[in-house]
């Protein structure tokens, strides 16, 4: 960090944002109490800060008074930091070097009542955000190099999408398939809701494309072995059928391994009769033909799933069965087709005219309670189900040829193993987990996304959106070479560290390693700036820049407005 | 305790405490101004010696708003978070200051009603407990000691590596991999704990001004020949040292310390 000037010149921009702030707040009197901070050397005002006549004015001032470091007291960072970083930049000023005062989302709006209160507490956050500002260093982002390779794990629908998604970008893709064939779930599967387009048939159209497309190389019957390195230069070690390891030096790495089908092994009979099924049974069936001699069925749903141990929704089961029941009435309209079902999940405009459409063939649909599940007892000629409907309030007893049991979709085996490998979180189910909620498509670590049902249930066209999704996510560093985590990220002193390597344990974001001499040695490019290394050192060795000991002291003093000796 | 009104301090992570703050505001939920909020990228930052130099500074409460389990992009936040608070908050019972004055929420970026309630709920709780005894112009001075010998403690290599090792500990065992229950490790923490707090107390009292063992006894409240036993421990880590001996009584002043 290159050393500044001990007492920055510190310009100060309120923003009345219309009757927003200056509705509530007193801005004049805000100014000229800002005017008396210590460091300030400019304050004023302006309508609209965020408007660009007031952008324009925030960089000619930087360059008419000198200013060193920026304070702009106006809405939430969340949205419009970034906004006002650049602004700095084109004045001449490092972006880091502003800070914001949120005197809108977090005073005005939620203090219009008070507003000689508010006023105080604008004094107060103002305040705050230039002691911070004063200590607020210029940081230089690494440049994240481009590197044009990607790998994909997981050859599924998913996975499949997302390569020919980037393979047209122009990246070089290798996926990476642990069967000896490509296509995933969709080999064993039939029809897909909602185009009732053969599964095979949607599916072989996206193999072809992917085996004549130059720019994508398969690795079938091949798992990862190893991941090291950072984004932008990942080391991966695939290892082949015939144990052969191939190298590869990717960019970004794509996450697309699905999940599994519950096998409800002990569950309604299930192994113990070859006439009680899953849903992806009578899908086989379905698609080689072998469905012979059945004149009823029975499908129960939420076997195995929204119970104890797996509490979750499956959310695809419900359309699957009422596609597969209009499946079996188009193939003979008089069998008996029926629905066992605890709530009916048919959302959205497509799935609500899939089950109108399957009531109108006559599929049946019974309602059960989950602490009253159908019984199901094998019998000579038949499967007898037995099944308490609450509707009715009456038990009624049904004699099936083949009962067909919709289990979840589960968290596949290997995906612990690879969270570990990737730094990528999983789930307290087991699935994959974004970095947050409302940022669907990113993850906890730099430059390694994951899509499909390895995420959740999902069904094909979800599938798809997802891996086209992560596809433009990954692709964006053709075009932006932002670290995007701003200027939080953390700093190990090698003088103070001592090697003992709990920062290691702790970090989430897999950005700390020992180095040669067995010090902690933190990565930025990777690091999220969360900082549970620094508040966790034993020798307090790690600055978290942005939020430093300094910063946020010097931000509690502000606040609080009483300095006593140490 | 008429005209009296508490001044809050809550520390909010940015992806979930922060924007759930921001919502209250879009949604135009009021609360009391007796609250102001920092940002911090994630909560796992709060280092106790924070949340201990905010009490000492003389705010009256802290809260700390992360995210709810589920809402957060890293399983073992959670864990992280509250065994920081947890330390937090056994170091303000050593320090007799109220560790109701320190709360813990978890929410979703999505529940501004609830975040607006719970501001008002812990407003009111603060209030109910009147203000800080280190707060104003005139703090407790024997707590103001006691709640800087604690920071101090916080900042101890000895304690953080403790707190830093105790999940391993526990789940594998000590460096020859016998195993350690949370149990003992709670006795050798809980030891270290009032042993560093002494220290602290003792080289905060001594960084005043030198004194004696008789004093400092006096002074801290602290049986003499406990003290004592402090002093020579001190002594040999490089913390005190005599400066001068006064009669029979050597007259003990703080050095400088370098961990």
């Amino acid at each position: 960090m290159p050393a500044e000037s001990s007492s920055p010149r510190v310009g100060v921009f309120i923003c009345r944002c219309g009757v927003d702030i200056g509705g509530v707040v007193d801005v004049p009197e805000l100014v000229e109490y800002v005017k008396g901070l210590p460091g300030v050397a400019y304050a004023v005002e302006d309508s609209f800060a965020c408007s660009t006549s007031g952008l324009e004015k925030i960089e000619g001032a930087i360059k008419q008074h000198g200013l060193e470091r920026v304070v702009v007291a106006a809405c939430t960072p969340r949205t419009h930091e970034a906004v006002f970083q650049s602004a700095c930049e084109r004045g001449g000023l490092n972006r880091y070097l502003v800070e914001m005062a949120n005197i809108r989302e977090q005073c005005s709006w939620v203090h219009r009542s008070d507003p000689r209160a508010a006023t105080e507490k604008a004094k107060g956050l103002v305040g705050m955000a230039v002691a911070k500002a004063r200590l607020l260093q210029p940081w230089e982002e690494p440049e994240v190099k481009a590197n044009p390779n990607i790998l994909i794990i997981g050859g599924g629908v998913s996975g499949l999408s997302s390569a020919l998604s980037l393979a047209d970008l122009g990246f070089k893709v290798h996926i990476v398939e642990k069967e000896a064939e490509l296509g995933g779930m969709l080999r064993g599967l039939h029809k897909l809701f909602p185009t009732m387009q053969d599964s095979s048939e949607s599916l072989q159209g996206i193999i072809g494309q992917v085996w004549h497309n130059r720019n994508i190389t398969i690795h079938t019957s091949s798992r990862v072995r190893s991941v090291g390195g950072t984004i932008s230069n990942f080391e991966v070690e695939v290892e082949s059928g015939r144990k052969a390891v191939v190298r590869l030096n990717v960019g970004r790495i794509i996450v697309a391994t699905g999940a599994d089908v519950l096998t409800p092994h002990g569950l309604y009979g299930y192994g113990n009769d070859d006439r009680i099924v899953t849903q992806l049974d009578l899908e086989g069936r379905l698609k080689n033909g072998t469905l012979k001699g059945v004149g009823s069925v029975v499908m129960i749903q939420c076997v195995g799933s929204r119970n104890d141990e797996r509490p979750y929704c499956s959310r695809i089961c419900c359309n699957t069965a009422l596609k597969n029941a209009q499946i079996l009435k188009e193939i003979n309209p008089d069998m008996d087709v029926y629905i066992l079902y605890r709530d009916l999940l048919t959302h959205g405009v497509e799935s609500s005219a899939l089950e109108l459409d399957a009531k109108m063939k006559g599929v049946k649909l019974i309602r059960y309670r989950a602490e009253n599940p159908p019984e199901v007892t094998s019998g000579d000629d038949a499967v007898v189900v037995k099944v308490f409907s609450p509707t009715v309030n009456e038990e009624m007893i049904l004699r099936a040829d083949l009962v067909v049991l919709s289990t979840p979709l589960v968290p596949r085996g290997e995906a612990s193993e690879l969270s570990g490998m990737l730094g990528l979180p999983l789930d307290s189910l087991g699935f994959f987990k974004e970095a947050h909620q409302l940022s669907p498509l990113d993850f906890a670590t730099e430059g390694i996304y994951a899509c499909g049902a390895a995420r959740a249930p999902k069904d094909a066209v979800e599938s798809i959106s997802e891996g086209l999704g992560v596809a433009s996510r990954a692709a964006e560093y053709k075009f932006s070479r932002r670290r995007g985590r701003g200027a939080a990220f953390a700093e190990i002193d090698e003088k103070k560290c001592s090697g003992c390597g709990i920062c290691i344990e702790l970090c989430p974001y897999n950005a700390i390693k020992k180095n040669e001499i067995g010090i902690s040695s933190a990565d930025n490019t990777l690091c999220g700036g969360c900082g549970v290394c620094a508040a966790s050192c034993p020798e307090r060795a790690i600055t978290i820049h942005s939020f430093t000991d300094d910063q946020l002291e010097a931000q509690l003093v502000a606040a609080i407005g009483r300095r006593l000796g140490k | 305790m008429t005209g009296y009104e508490p001044r809050l301090i809550g520390f909010l992570c940015n992806c979930c405490g922060y924007a759930v703050a921001d919502l209250a505001g879009i949604s135009r939920i009021q609360y009391p101004t007796n609250i102001s909020f920092l940002r911090l990228m994630c909560c796992r930052r709060l280092d106790p010696s924070i949340v201990l130099e905010a009490l000492s500074e003389g705010v009256d409460g802290v809260m700390i708003t992360t995210c709810s389990l589920g809402g957060c992009n890293f399983i073992r936040n959670h864990e992280q978070v509250e065994e920081k608070i947890r330390f937090t908050k056994r170091l303000l019972e050593k320090a007799g200051f109220e560790p109701e004055r320190v709360t813990l929420e978890y929410l979703f970026a999505s529940e501004g009603r609830k975040f607006a309630d719970q501001v008002d709920k812990f407003i009111e709780s603060v209030r109910a407990l009147g203000p800080s005894p280190v707060s104003g112009d005139s703090p407790d001075k024997v707590i103001l000691l006691n709640l800087r010998a604690a920071k101090a403690v916080a900042e101890n290599y000895r304690m953080r590596a403790l707190v830093g090792k105790e999940e391993k500990l526990v789940k594998e065992g000590n460096i020859y991999g016998e195993p350690v229950t949370q149990e003992e490790l709670d006795t050798v923490m809980d030891d270290a704990l009032e042993n560093e707090y002494v220290h602290q107390k003792i080289r905060l009292t001594l960084l005043e001004e030198p004194a004696s063992v008789k004093k400092l006894s006096e002074k801290l409240g602290i049986d003499s020949k406990k003290v004592l036993e402090h002093i020579v421990a001190m002594r040999q880590l490089g913390w005190v040292d005599i400066k001068e001996v006064l009669g029979n009584s050597p007259i003990y002043v703080a050095q400088e310390v370098h961990e």
